[in-house]
């Protein structure tokens, strides 16, 4: 069987005509020392800065900047030390690297792992110490929804307890699906601005303060 | 390990030092030797094997509760003796109906192997086994407020209903 094989290119590709990095650099240090004149700076002005909102350039600092809770909950959680202590994977790439042992500091969640009815409690509450905004993902089969496990022992998928916004299928997800979900969860950060999970799943009233009862379940004993 | 002639001399052994009854049935099977001793007298024969015996099972490898269901007595406690002199292993059962094993029949051992405090609590929690004089018998795995006791045979799964297309006719309205 003839093998074909592609022409070599003989032409070099031609590069996009801009300027080179030494003339933009000159340009810039002239503009600083003030030797640019009026239509030139308007010009390289123009050409160097970018406007944005301020929500969106906060929203893009969020989406690259997530930090996870040191939280594992059972297998998958090896996966997940994985996906950031490994140099193949490498989550520092998307900025996901720095895992926070406090839920003080941290504003994502991962749950990797099943869910026992004893551990919704507990982590409800680290859920409830993590400051907004915050975000939580679902790891694997079992988190999701409880998996092989369909007994009394388990929650029956996380979404029971927390709003959970992005589930990774897998039993174990790979530290690459891991990785994707991150991703998407980074998209869903830029794309939704200023919304924390109260707007995002119509909760407001439900905060839990400490002497106040917004919905007045209570019946006025607090 | 224990052969059928060893159980036997055991056995006799334990019949002598406690009394008549207490075995009621001696089972050697796929190599394994275990005493069936009536609940009110495990505490004695524990005893004795513990430290009165001249080659004492001083070890309880394991102490688990199990359902017979539907045979009757229905649930029974093992106990998983080791002698670390012979390095030979026994066992010992006693099987209870479950309003005897509610009201307290069994009694614990955690006086005679410390070991057995988390374990009876398990078998408590998961069985609803009542050992009498235990100090601090309460749920290990379960939430402290759980109704049931969850291995039992009777008891019913949880979960959700799985739906296949040959049972979702018995759910229905599943889609909603």
């Amino acid at each position: 069987m003839e093998i074909r094989r592609q022409p070599l290119q003989t032409e070099p590709q031609r590069l996009p005509e801009t300027e080179g990095l030494r003339v933009r650099q000159y340009r810039a240090r002239q503009m600083l020392r003030g030797e640019i004149d009026d239509s030139k700076l308007a010009e390289h002005v123009e050409s160097r800065v970018g406007l944005t909102t301020l929500e969106k350039a906060q929203n893009w600092a969020r989406a690259n900047s997530p930090w996870p809770l040191t939280f594992g909950l059972a297998c998958c959680a090896i996966e997940m030390i994985t996906m950031i202590g490994a140099p193949r994977n490498d989550a520092a790439r998307f900025g996901a690297e720095v895992f926070r042992a406090s839920p003080r500091q941290a504003d994502l969640i991962i749950l990797s792992g099943r869910v026992a009815m004893k551990m919704v409690p507990p982590i409800r509450r680290i859920y409830d110490q993590m400051l907004e905004p915050k975000w939580v993902i679902s790891m694997g089969a079992c988190a999701s929804s409880a998996g092989m496990f369909n007994n009394y022992a388990l929650a029956q998928g996380a979404d029971r307890f927390l709003p959970v916004d992005v589930y990774i299928p897998g039993c174990p997800p790979r530290p690459e699906a891991l990785i994707h979900g991150i991703n998407r969860l980074q998209e869903k950060i830029k794309g939704q601005p200023d919304l924390g999970w109260r707007e995002r799943y119509g909760a407001q009233g439900t905060e839990e303060v400490w002497g106040h009862d917004p919905r007045g379940l209570d019946g006025g004993l607090a | 390990m224990i052969d059928p002639t060893g159980l036997e001399l055991v056995a006799r052994a334990v019949r002598g030092a406690v009394g008549d009854g207490s075995v009621r049935d001696t089972v050697h099977a796929h190599g394994a030797a275990t005493l069936d001793v009536p609940p009110e007298d495990v505490h004695e024969v524990l005893g004795f094997l513990h430290s009165d015996a001249d080659e004492p099972f001083d070890f309880l490898s394991s102490l688990h509760g199990c359902d017979y269901f539907p045979a009757e007595p229905r649930l029974a406690v093992h106990y998983q003796l080791l002698s670390t002199e012979r390095r030979e292993r026994l066992g010992v059962r006693t099987r209870v109906t479950v309003e005897a094993a509610e009201s307290g029949v069994v009694p614990t051992v955690t006086d005679l192997f410390p070991t057995a405090d988390f374990q009876e609590k398990e078998v408590f929690d998961f069985f609803g086994v009542r050992f009498a004089g235990h100090e601090d018998l309460r749920r290990l795995h379960m939430p402290e407020d759980y109704e049931g006791h969850p291995q039992r045979r009777d008891f019913p799964i949880g979960g959700e209903p799985v739906l296949y297309t040959f049972n979702e006719q018995r759910v229905p309205r599943w889609y909603e």
